[in-house]
């Protein structure tokens, strides 16, 4: 008797969650997946792989998709190369006023994506935005920012290295100061330059906490939704539709739940490829 | 191992160190000090903004004006934002309280017991980690609004969001720095496993439980893509929503969306004055440790 309760206590502990995330994550996960292969024309569930193929002859949701992988290629390396940059930065023994920088680099990770989508918005506006007076002054004609495809795809990527840099920094800052210092002296004792040390030293010892950033800005981006659908409405065109504002006109605007659905499994796996191939660069002799 | 060329030029360094490193650290100051103002600037200029008419920041206002309260007063109209505030405020509390609860429990359940099938649920759990929000948004959204009729509610935003898998794993991280035998030294006093947990185990977490109550009530303030599912009623929205639905708008007051912007943001800028340590232990804390 006394065994069996203490074999119940921890499910005790766990079962408040346990019973959310069958009802709230487990569930939905299946459903969703059986939604996308339903035929809706059908009263209860039909069979078909309908939603699937018509993925691929979409132009929409191939503009989405490509649309979501120039952000993923462009914009994920260039912010965690600046992001690795700000670490060491703020790392450096010879930096002053550390409070300053870690303020201004950091902050934007309490501002949530409605609110910056908003002043983004505002301050890349054509006629009267703060960026367009800003190249006026210097004598710089001004660009319509949101109204052209790739001026407005670079105002999003703008937004989004804006607020996830310094929450990346903070992660890669955390993997700097976990190298022991006895491997920085012992480079220098063999006379490695700078340079050496960071790219034979720094980085490779980075690189559990670099893979750990890649795949969560990989993730991030490919649920991109709020910056495309307040920043942008998607356009000029469908030029900056993500297939999260792709997935949300199809789930929520035209109430097509098995399409919706096969577009968030057509997310998933390519969540699942990007993963595995950066597990395979990035990952290898990870001890 | 190292050829002579590079010892030479490090013994030069060496020789005369002053003036490199010098050089070196004013090139570091100066370029962080215009990136960092750089990332000010949109958060300098919403405060100013938020406190100019339109014609004001269509002008390029740089400094503040005089029309804070105006602004205020079109956003009040505009939406019914004190209102707005109000939901935020008492879902991100509930939200923070609840899931604190939820995962601080789950947690300890996986650090200080043995139990069947513990593996098989912290995988499948962990798992969730690497799967989009998409997936599973439709079937949560029929839920919500076919099955339990909640559409509109404090529990329609909060409940499905509780599945939180990183406050699982980061309340995991935690528990692990305590110790089991003053968890044992408790029994043999008589203490039940409840009391264990509640009086022994949790005030040794105290700390790591700040940092993830900030990150909970911060994602729960700042989420906009649920809420605006399952809010459509004007006096049921949250600040995102609000903001969300006047940035939409062909027709828009920014003075008085700039104003809803900085009262959602500022608070939040203040606690990270005052709390950075907690904030930055916290997001370095979902990340993993060696």
């Amino acid at each position: 008797m006394l065994r069996l309760r203490q074999n119940l206590v921890p499910y005790g502990f766990l079962l408040p969650y346990l019973l959310i995330f069958l009802l709230f994550w487990a569930y939905p996960l299946i459903r969703s997946l059986l939604d996308s292969f339903d035929d809706s024309r059908i009263l209860g569930f039909g069979f078909t792989p309908a939603n699937w193929t018509r993925l691929f002859s979409d132009p929409f949701f191939m503009t989405a998709l490509k649309n979501t992988l120039v952000i993923l290629a462009i914009q994920v390396p260039s912010m965690l190369a600046l992001a690795i940059g700000l670490a060491i930065a703020l790392n450096s023994e010879v930096l002053k006023a550390k409070g300053f920088y870690r303020f201004a680099f950091f902050a934007p990770l309490v501002v949530g994506t409605t609110a910056y989508s908003a002043i983004f918005r505002l301050i890349f506006n054509t006629q009267y935005g703060a960026v367009n007076h800003g190249l006026n002054a210097l004598g710089l004609p001004s660009v319509d920012w949101l109204n052209q495809g790739t001026p407005a795809l670079i105002v999003i990527m703008l937004a989004i290295t804006w607020r996830w840099t310094g929450y990346n920094a903070i992660i890669l800052l955390a993997g700097l100061q976990s190298i022991s210092k006895d491997v920085y002296e012992a480079a220098a004792i063999d006379g490695a330059s700078k340079w050496t040390t960071f790219w034979k030293i720094t980085l490779p010892l980075m690189r559990p906490s670099i893979l750990f950033c890649t795949v969560l800005s990989v993730f991030g981006t490919l649920q991109l939704f709020t910056e495309s659908a307040l920043i942008t409405a998607g356009g000029p065109g469908n030029a900056t539709m993500t297939l999260g504002t792709y997935l949300y006109q199809q789930g929520f605007r035209s109430f097509n739940f098995g399409y919706a659905s096969s577009i968030a499994y057509a997310v998933a796996i390519l969540g699942a490829f990007v993963s595995w191939i950066q597990l395979r660069l990035l990952g290898r002799d990870n001890t | 191992m190292s050829t002579p060329r590079p010892l030479q030029k490090e013994q030069a360094m060496i020789q005369n160190p002053v003036r490199s490193s010098v050089l070196q650290s004013t090139l570091l100051h100066v370029f962080l000090t215009i990136l960092a103002l750089l990332f000010l600037a949109p958060l300098y200029l919403m405060l100013v903004y938020a406190t100019h008419p339109d014609n004001g920041i269509y002008s390029g206002a740089l400094w503040f004006g005089s029309e804070a309260v105006n602004n205020f007063k079109n956003l009040q109209a505009d939406t019914n934002f004190l209102r707005a505030m109000g939901n935020s405020i008492i879902i991100a509390v509930l939200y923070t309280a609840v899931s604190l609860m939820l995962t601080s429990m789950a947690g300890f359940a996986f650090t200080k017991y043995e139990f069947w099938g513990k593996n098989f649920w912290f995988g499948v759990i962990l798992a969730t980690l690497a799967i989009p929000v998409f997936v599973t948004i439709i079937p949560q959204y029929i839920l919500m609004a076919r099955n339990f009729h909640l559409t509109n509610t404090y529990w329609a935003v909060i409940l499905p969001t509780l599945a939180n898998t990183m406050g699982i794993f980061y309340m995991r991280q935690a528990f692990l720095t305590v110790h089991t035998d003053l968890l044992n030294a408790a029994r043999i006093d008589g203490a039940s496993e409840w009391r264990v947990f509640w009086q022994i185990a949790l005030p040794v977490v105290r700390p790591a439980m700040a940092a993830l109550a900030i990150l909970l009530f911060l994602s729960s303030w700042n989420d906009y893509l649920w809420p605006l599912l399952v809010l459509n009623n004007k006096d049921a929205y949250t600040i995102p929503v609000a903001l969300g639905t006047l940035v939409g708008l062909t027709r828009v007051s920014w003075g008085g969306i700039m104003m809803g912007t900085a009262l959602s943001t500022v608070p939040f800028l203040i606690l990270f004055v005052i709390a950075q340590r907690q904030i930055i232990s916290g997001v370095a804390g979902g990340s993993v440790k060696g």
